[in-house]
């Protein structure tokens, strides 16, 4: 299987695999039981059977910004990492030393900003 | 590999298809012995009325879902609220298209497989945050919120713990690493340490990723009603429960492909043996990864951010370090 059969399959499986969770919804569509009548409570946005006090939409703690920040960091860290794993064997000792610099740079900046305190979660 | 049957795109379709059905099946029954095991475990018999040892309470819990009432609420954003169901199930059947069953039985062995299931599983937040934000309930909303946290941040250790094999086997084809191990020589096994440390992480995370016990703050019942799952009914909140499990199963095998030798074991390679040798090691994972679920209690979210944060993320990188560095080793002895 050439490359571009496998993408092709790998496309034809997200396809299969949104019709089966499609087709499962459409049968509870047409299975399900509709009320007889309706009443206003049972649409309602449920607050343990409080009147809804307000929107759910609200604002939220900085912390979860900050956790976002440290991922995209290690991420990009990811991208390098996976084709250097790859050819690890074939570059040989420059991409292994190269490598190992740069996550020890890496885990410094993970000391500071464990220093800092940015990964602490009040 | 080859293309089973004729083009491509029909033998995803095929392969799909009966994989897809199987694991649906599987997965239904997974959920009935994980119900018989917890009740064993709390000193009660689980699941007895619905026929003989209560087998038939898969089906019966499927059509009660089908025929349930299905409620949206007034002020829930209807678009995202009744996609989110829909892409929690696709997304977590997703990996499954790069997942090796048996020597040739794979359904699309792309050469950057482990990049695939990787994107997949990062994948599971969106239908989370658009079923924690579409329902406009304030439950939702909290578990949703901390759905992301966590999924991203147990991403980090995920890929971490993938790049060992990767870096082990020289590839980021899943038959490759499967082929890598053959005889025995599993990742878990050999070289000592960084193999099977690099396991236990990658069970960790996905386990966070997926939002399992003992990391399921997101739907922390205690304090969240159902978190995400508040407010639906039906079928579509069968489809995230669904989800849940599918992914769990799906962990299991990702797992055994990349850690303990995929469909490898002794006997000839035949291809009924190979299946067999699979499924038998995805059950010995699934059993053991209920053990845990049904042992352990719930993290606090400051637990949970201080292990991931603080000690899993430096330790894959310590682990990756020294795969690299072993097989640096190892080349050179083989050369001088």
């Amino acid at each position: 299987m050439s490359a571009s059969e496998a993408w092709i399959a790998a496309g034809t499986f997200t396809g299969v695999a949104f019709v089966i969770a499609a087709g499962t919804l459409i049968a509870a569509a047409l299975l399900r039981v509709r009320a007889r009548k309706h009443s206003e409570a049972r649409t309602r946005t449920y607050e343990c059977g409080e009147e809804p006090d307000g929107g759910a939409w609200v604002r939220f703690h900085p912390r979860y910004y900050l956790v976002a920040l440290v991922f995209v960091i290690f991420d990009v860290e990811a991208v390098f990492l996976l084709p250097w794993a790859v050819s690890l064997r074939s570059v040989g000792a420059v991409a292994l030393w190269s490598m190992l610099a740069f996550l020890a740079i890496l885990l410094l900046g993970w000391v500071y900003a464990v220093k800092k305190g940015a990964l602490r979660w009040v | 590999m080859n293309v089973l049957f004729g083009s491509p795109a029909l033998h995803a379709l095929v392969l799909g298809v009966g994989i897809v059905s199987a694991l649906l099946g599987v997965t239904s029954y997974f959920i009935w012995f994980e119900r018989k095991f917890a009740g064993r475990m709390q000193s009660r018999i689980g699941p007895k009325h619905v026929g003989p040892y209560g087998l038939l309470q898969p089906i019966a819990d499927a059509f009660k879902l089908l025929i349930k009432a299905d409620i949206t609420p007034d002020t829930a954003d209807r678009a995202l609220f009744n996609l989110a169901p829909l892409l929690a199930v696709c997304v977590a059947l997703l990996s499954l298209a790069v997942l090796p069953l048996a020597s040739g039985l794979v359904i699309a062995d792309l050469d950057v497989g482990v990049l695939f299931f990787l994107a997949a599983g990062a994948l599971t937040v969106v239908p989370t945050w658009m079923a924690g934000w579409g329902s406009n309930n304030k439950y939702a909303l909290l578990g949703g919120m901390r759905a992301i946290a966590q999924s991203v941040a147990y991403g980090v250790p995920l890929v971490l713990a993938a790049l060992v094999p990767v870096i082990l086997s020289g590839s980021m084809k899943l038959s490759d690493i499967v082929a890598a191990q053959a005889g025995g020589h599993w990742f878990a096994l050999w070289p000592p340490g960084p193999g099977l440390g690099a396991g236990v992480l990658f069970v960790l995370a996905s386990l966070a990723e997926g939002n399992r016990i003992p990391f399921d703050i997101p739907e922390a019942e205690s304090e969240l009603v159902s978190g995400i799952s508040t407010e639906y009914t039906g079928m579509k909140f069968g489809m995230f429960y669904l989800g849940e499990y599918v992914h769990s199963l799906v962990v299991a095998a990702l797992f055994v492909t990349l850690f303990l030798g995929g469909y490898d074991g002794p006997g000839p390679d035949v291809l009924a043996l190979q299946l067999l040798w699979f499924v038998l090691k995805v059950s010995l994972v699934s059993v053991l990864l209920l053990w845990v679920r049904w042992s352990y209690v719930r993290l606090r979210s400051d637990q949970l951010m201080t292990l991931c944060w603080k000690y899993l993320l430096p330790s894959g990188l310590l682990l990756v370090a020294a795969s690299a560095v072993w097989v640096w080793w190892t080349e050179q002895g083989g050369s001088r």
